[in-house]
């Protein structure tokens, strides 16, 4: 009974894909239906053929802890492959900007078509997936209780994944909604829309079947991160498709409330999906790594009561000097300089949490990144409000000083903690008794930390110089330079920044063979513990 | 009066009173007396149910 159904909505699915794919309008939208119609194809032979296949046994594999831990792994392993996709993207990107011949001019591999592609690929595919898998492996444990529905947890794995598919090929094919971090097409956002109505109901569903009488300040964070992600989505895609056979659809917001939509989601992407939910992962994995309880728990509530009340107000700092009332600018510079507080609370906390076992920073790499993740938490979260004031503003806007920052943020705090958990979670998933090799892991630190302040430091001296440059005038008020000029003057820059990239992305690659190593449960040959001599 | 200025009215009043109470309520909340022994064993979830005991 069930079968047929699934069989008979796999089936309409593709019908309605195939239509799609012959009357579409745009390449995009018709390669999008095709993508669809292989998925649907592909899920209508898996479900045909389940009875024929073994059932899943309650052991959920290797290292079994009876929690679901199979869609975990299938989530560290997307989370890995999307971040080596997302971070070669950028890497590509930066060298484009150098050296713009690279561009090849061909519409496909043009920067403007790759630059969303390597966004939504860090933030969506890397991000997101490491934020949905950990949050699956957290609140299972944190709450002593399987994750609730069953199946539903799959789908909203493999859901997510078609999201970043059908997203990437749109992208690059030309389909685009032009809004920064929301830039896939109105079907694509349907469709991430159920699929993250599904992780919900998987959260809520866990939480209230828990065994532990309290709800961890982790799952907090998580519940925050997936209801105002859902929010933020729904109202910033708000749009009209021109029709139902094309990726073209207006925006229901026009002129400046366009724009304070657009810096409200997006604000809030950075405060509720690369904020909110990181520390969700940060008041698990550090805990973990240094085996002490949270440093305060009290502090915990009490900023993240106040990171949820207060940031959702400072989006108008993206739009300081343009036609948005003078007074919302303000707002959004005021609410911005008193995040500060719950920001460094957070760090307060995770930093303090070491109190007492400072000295495991010396024996363990994987505390040192997860550490150094919460630091540059802590220098993006102070450079922030410092940017949101006015005066700054005017010399930082539209510079590469704000890409730097975004970049300490990305790398440092979501990149290094994603990392930290991967090295916890691989050993412990593929029933490993330690990691492959910590000196890798070493290496893969010092390659991203050297990394990350090659890009920020070359972005912050470009920045600067560029709104310099923008602003000279002469004696007789005439400006000095022209466009062309800052473009010439920041060569320099761009490659060190680039080169950065490279160093950050062969950390990521180091990491992916010492975590296939372990997860085939091997010890690197220097490392293997010596035989004790018998005395 | 128009909705805009109406909504903004209640935006800036009693709007913003409320959330001012709600959060100072949730630092009062948080202090109260009691609550650290209770605390205490909360921030130490993450070191039991490693595995799923039934």
């Amino acid at each position: 009974m069930v079968t047929g159904l699934k069989l008979s909505i796999y089936g309409l699915i593709a019908i309605f894909a195939a239509m799609a794919a012959n009357w579409g309008h745009d390449l995009a939208y018709r390669v999008n239906a095709l993508v669809v119609l292989a998925a649907a194809a592909i899920a209508f032979w898996w479900t045909m053929t389940r009875e024929a296949r073994p059932a899943d046994g309650p052991t959920d594999g290797p290292g079994a802890s009876g929690y679901m831990d199979d869609v975990v792994r299938a989530g560290v392993i997307a989370t890995v492959i999307w971040g080596i996709v997302g971070f070669a993207a950028g890497t590509y990107i930066a060298f484009q900007l150098a050296f713009p011949v690279l561009n090849w001019d061909l519409p496909w591999t043009s920067f403007g078509r790759l630059r969303p592609l390597h966004t939504s690929a860090v933030i969506f595919a890397f991000g997101g997936n490491a934020l949905i898998c950990t949050s699956f492996y957290i609140v299972q444990r944190t709450c002593a209780a399987r994750l609730w529905g069953g199946n539903l947890a799959w789908y909203v794995f493999w859901g997510y994944q078609l999201v970043i598919v059908l997203a990437a090929t749109s992208y690059v094919l030309g389909g685009s909604e032009s809004k920064e971090y929301a830039e896939p097409a109105w079907h694509i956002d349907l469709l991430l829309t159920v699929v993250w109505v599904g992780y919900l109901a998987v959260f809520m569903g866990t939480l209230i079947r828990r065994k532990e009488p309290h709800i961890y300040v982790a799952n907090w964070f998580f519940l925050s991160f997936i209801v105002t992600v859902a929010m933020l989505h729904v109202v910033r895609n708000a749009s009209v498709p021109v029709s139902i056979w094309g990726s073209t659809s207006y925006s229901a917001f026009a002129g400046v409330q366009d724009a304070l939509t657009q810096w409200w989601y997006g604000h809030n992407a950075v405060g509720f999906f690369l904020t909110a939910g990181f520390l969700g992962m940060m008041y698990y994995f550090v805990p973990k790594q240094c085996e002490r309880p949270v440093y305060s728990y009290r502090l915990s509530i009490i900023h993240f009561w106040a990171l949820i009340f207060l940031y959702i107000w400072a989006g108008p700092h993206h739009l300081h000097y343009t036609a948005l009332p003078d007074w919302a600018q303000t707002l959004g510079m005021v609410f911005s300089i008193i995040l500060w507080m719950p920001s460094w609370g957070g760090m307060i906390n995770g930093l303090m949490t070491l109190q007492g076992a400072w000295d495991k920073l010396r024996t363990d790499p994987v505390l040192r990144m997860l550490v150094v993740s919460v630091g540059f938490y802590g220098m993006a979260t102070f450079e922030g409000p410092m940017m949101s004031i006015k005066a700054v503003n005017s010399l930082s806007h539209y510079t590469d000083w704000t890409i730097g920052h975004v970049h300490s943020g990305a790398l440092g705090w979501n990149g290094m903690i994603t990392f930290g958990a991967l090295y916890f979670l691989v050993p412990r998933l593929w029933g490993a008794a330690r990691l492959y090799s910590l000196s890798l892991v070493s290496w893969h630190f010092w390659l991203a930390t050297i990394g990350i302040v090659l890009y920020a430091a070359s972005m912050w001296v470009t920045g600067i110089m560029e709104g310099l440059m923008w602003r000279e005038t002469d004696a007789h008020g005439f400006l000095v330079n022209s466009f062309a000029d800052t473009v010439a003057a920041k060569m320099p820059m761009y490659v060190v920044r680039a080169l950065g990239g490279v160093l950050y992305i062969t950390g990521a690659l180091i990491m992916v063979w010492n975590l296939w190593q372990t997860a085939k449960g091997r010890v690197r040959g220097s490392e293997a513990p010596a035989a004790v001599a018998a005395e | 009066m128009d909705t805009y200025s109406l909504l903004r009215g209640f935006a800036d009043s009693w709007a913003l009173l409320a959330m001012f109470l709600i959060f100072v309520g949730i630092i009062v909340w948080t202090f109260r007396p009691g609550s650290r022994a209770k605390h205490d064993d909360i921030a130490r979830i993450p070191f039991r149910n490693d595995r799923l005991e039934d």
